[in-house]
């Protein structure tokens, strides 16, 4: 092609590849990636405002719909920055029951990596039988919780459902049957020659890369970076529990998959582990609703990386600040560095491999305008409080005297 | 002259191909469901499918070149109900035939694929655009296999007719049998013409959204997937009659049936392809049909020439 | 490396049955423990509206209708069914029911209330 011949194609906010908005503009030579502008902000949802709002028991269930299918990791990150503020010990039965549905939830999330990978190069055949098999597992998560997806384990002080024998035994059995089928899959996936070359080669992070982009997850375990917060810095059971922390050398898509693949091995051992281990006693402890002031961080190793929280408390009934910081975040840097000099057909597949996840990621918007690209607007915290009080005004609904009440309260702080 | 309208609008021409096509697209949407275990379409779904299509608004592109817009469909529609005309159904003539439609009938059956490049080229939209591009270049990929492959089976016939390659084999037996790479490598091909996984580069939706078809909409896409399903049949159509030439002696009413069940089998096979492949990237087809398609057609060829010495001997 | 390493899996779903639940014709039970459309019991309830305090979304309201008699006014529109006011009722005057059928083409059918005389409950 001609030396002229570079264009830019937007793939987002709106696009068959990507799950959720998140726009991606594409400047190509042929089929040929020059470079990759990330803008991410399409999903901002001020969860973490509204968390400032609410209670901490109320936040709890606030996080948990931070992310659709990590749903868990983020409540138990939650919930555990809480209970260190509180310094509460929840029961050890608590700690296990919490372990458990952590790895059900991370089953259920690889499983559906696999099946949006095949789909993503094509295979939707691997799309069908992974997330048939993936049913298992949201039974077994629905047997356990209740729900499906949001599944309301978690409060402060411990979990909210027990379980009995019978569901352990039910469970086991499902366990023999996914880890059956993940063997298969890891066969297929090592062995199909259309799926390796779809994946093997694409999206390459070397090691050293993988430390400077601060990769996460199974993204920098499959460049080689022996991390892993659940044998770092173990939480809840995970300091009982024997297992391995899968590496991969291929740096790759291949690699990840590899990585997520045998990930699935190790959790059905955790899983196995927990519940025949589960010790007796108590689930909950009886958490106070005014946490005393205090501040702590939380880790907490989700399906897609490693997630953080930061709570603060001022003594009252509701906290001072929360910052969650989604493993996508972290992931979202290498995704430019991968495409670079890669083919449009590889970006999907290398946009899928981190396993995004644009909502939990998006904590504000930035507006740029297109014929001008360097104006953008940013709204300061005082100016975005005069915006919704004029936006509510013009509806109708006059804040004027809890505006002064602010005011002040700006002069004094 | 009303003979020659009811071969062109009814039987073997638009009216039954559509028919047929649209039972071979539930066919094949079917059997891909349920080999991956799932319930797939009910038997009606490609008829609402396209009923639907055809009362929805056309929405055509501000910036796009309107006319050729507009004419692209028919003119792929027609060209391969035109290819139909060349295929013998269940005896050994087709509707019509001459020496060297073998040639027509391959060459009927690239103008669809140039009509999505110029439709795709003409809508104006980055997708499209490169759909097309994409499209034009897998073109260049798969042809020379598919013509070397079907070629080397009328070699050994010594004819370019259609009608009388499919009496040569009748009369010989299990001649056909030796045309095994061939049909393998025709079919590969095939599965590239038709855009189907693994070869379904140009209409790739995790990348391009829908290829050259982005744009389209209403009836003009309508007719546009109608005639990509008719363009299957016609292409397995003549899979059938080049490599599975057989019992094309058996009277109308078995015989339709033969050929049905002929086209079925390579609709099938393609179904099955796509189940189990993955989309390769553009590369790797150009690399997969020039370095492995290819020299295996080669070798039809010259297994077909050493043959056709023998033969003669 | 082979190419078709699937094709045997596939040849043998062929000739299984289908997975898919035909839901909406064929019935669908929930699991034991789900959180589905609460269920009120207005006879239990002291008014004590910790319900009301823990809900994350504000969807539950009760009124005091006379002498300890409340009601209690469900939208299910902001529920988001984490039974959070099961957990938090000091009396269990509150239960999370199977129900999960709750979509409605009128906005105003989402607003439930539950009445004081149960027998006015829809």
């Amino acid at each position: 092609m001609h030396d002229s011949h570079k264009f830019k194609i937007p793939i987002g906010p709106q696009h068959p590849a990507l799950k959720e908005p998140e726009s991606f503009s594409v400047a190509l030579k042929g089929e040929k990636i020059l470079g990759v502008d990330i803008r991410l902000g399409y999903n901002h949802r001020g969860i973490e405002k509204a968390c400032e709002e609410r209670t901490f028991l109320q936040d709890v269930y606030l996080v948990e719909r931070v992310c659709g299918i990590c749903s868990h990791s983020h409540s138990t990150c939650f919930v555990q920055a809480v209970e260190e503020i509180a310094g509460l010990e929840i029961p050890s039965r608590a700690k296990y029951l919490r372990t458990l549905i952590a790895e059900l939830e991370r089953v259920h999330s690889h499983l559906l990596w696999l099946g949006v990978a095949g789909h993503e190069i094509g295979f939707d055949t691997l799309l069908m039988y992974t997330w048939r098999d993936r049913e298992i597992v949201m039974d077994i998560l629905a047997q356990f919780t209740g729900n499906r997806v949001n599944y309301g384990m978690n409060t402060i002080g411990g979990v909210r459902r027990d379980i009995d024998v019978s569901q352990v035994k039910d469970a086991l059995k499902a366990v023999d049957t996914l880890q059956e089928r993940t063997k298969y899959y890891i066969e297929i996936a090592t062995s199909e020659v259309t799926i390796i070359k779809r994946l093997s080669g694409v999206g390459v992070l070397s090691y050293e890369d993988a430390l400077r982009l601060d990769a996460v997850g199974p993204t920098a375990r499959a460049s080689g970076v022996k991390r892993d917060v659940r044998k770092d810095d173990p939480y809840a059971a995970y300091a009982d529990v024997s297992f391995d922390v899968i590496t991969d050398n291929h740096s790759d898509v291949y690699g990840r998959t590899v990585v997520r693949l045998k990930e699935l091995l190790e959790s059905f051992k955790i899983i196995r582990q927990v519940l025949e281990n589960l010790p007796a006693g108590p689930i909950a402890i009886k958490a106070p609703r005014k946490i005393p002031a205090g501040e702590a961080i939380s880790r907490y190793e989700a399906p897609r990386g490693e997630d953080v929280h930061f709570v603060k408390s001022n003594g009252g009934e509701k906290p001072e600040r929360v910052k969650i910081r989604a493993p996508t975040l972290a992931n979202v840097q290498a995704v430019k560095h991968m495409l670079k000099d890669r083919f449009l057909a590889d970006m999907p597949i290398v946009i899928a491999a981190i396993d995004p996840c644009f909502s939990c990621t998006d904590r504000s918007i930035e507006i740029s305008y297109l014929d001008d690209a360097r104006k953008k607007e940013v709204l300061t915290w005082p100016e975005l409080h005069a915006y919704s009080i004029d936006w509510h005004r013009k509806r109708g609904i006059d804040f004027s005297s809890l505006n002064k009440k602010l005011k002040e309260g700006f002069k004094t702080s | 002259m009303f003979k020659d309208l009811f071969y062109i609008l009814v039987f073997p021409g638009f009216a039954f191909l559509s028919l047929f096509a649209l039972a071979a697209e539930f066919y094949d949407r079917k059997l891909y469901a349920r080999l991956q275990n799932r319930v797939g379409p009910p038997w009606f779904q490609p008829l609402a499918d396209f009923i639907k299509l055809c009362a929805k608004e056309d929405v055509i592109p501000e910036a796009a070149n309107q006319n050729i817009f507009k004419v692209m469909p028919v003119f792929v529609l027609a060209s391969v109900v035109t290819a139909s005309f060349y295929i013998p159904l269940w005896n050994n003539t087709a509707l019509l035939s001459f020496n060297g439609d073998v040639i027509v009938v391959l060459y009927l059956l690239t103008i669809p694929t140039l009509g999505f490049f110029v439709g795709g080229w003409y809508s104006s939209s980055l997708f499209a655009r490169l759909g097309s591009v994409r499209t034009i270049t897998q073109l260049f990929t798969y042809e020379v296999p598919l013509f070397m492959g079907i070629l080397a089976s009328a070699l050994l016939a010594d004819t370019w007719s259609l009608s009388e390659l499919v009496s040569f084999y009748s009369q010989h037996g299990w001649l056909w049998l030796c045309n095994f790479v061939g049909f393998a490598v025709c079919l590969l091909a095939l599965l590239g013409k038709l855009e189907k996984t693994p070869f379904d580069i140009p209409e790739a939706e995790t990348e391009i959204v829908a290829g050259s078809f982005t744009e389209y909409s209403g009836r003009l896409l309508a007719f546009l997937r109608l005639s990509t399903d008719i363009e299957m049949i016609v292409g397995s159509a003549l899979l059938a009659a080049v490599f599975l030439p057989f019992s094309f002696n058996l009277g109308p009413g078995l015989g339709f049936i033969l050929f049905i069940s002929k086209v079925m089998f390579i609709v099938s096979l393609l179904s099955l392809a796509r189940t189990v492949a993955a989309r390769l990237r553009l590369d790797q087809m150009i690399t997969f049909c020039w370095k492995i398609l290819t020299p295996l057609a080669l070798l039809q060829v010259f297994i077909n020439l050493i043959l056709k010495a023998k033969l003669i001997r | 490396m082979k190419p078709g390493r699937m094709i045997i899996e596939v040849m043998r779903s062929f000739f299984k049955k289908p997975v898919t639940i035909k839901y909406p014709a064929v019935a669908f039970e929930m699991p034991d423990k789900f959180r589905g459309k609460l269920k009120f019991y207005p006879e239990k309830c002291i008014g004590c509206k910790m319900c009301m305090r823990d809900c994350p979304t504000g969807a539950i309201t009760i009124n005091k209708i006379g002498d300890k008699q409340f009601e209690a006014e469900i939208d299910l529109g902001k529920c988001i069914y984490c039974a959070q006011c099961v957990d938090s009722c000091l009396k269990k005057a509150l239960e999370a029911t199977k129900d999960v059928e709750l979509a409605q083409l009128d906005s105003r059918k989402l607003k439930v209330v539950f009445n004081a005389s149960p027998k006015n409950t829809p």
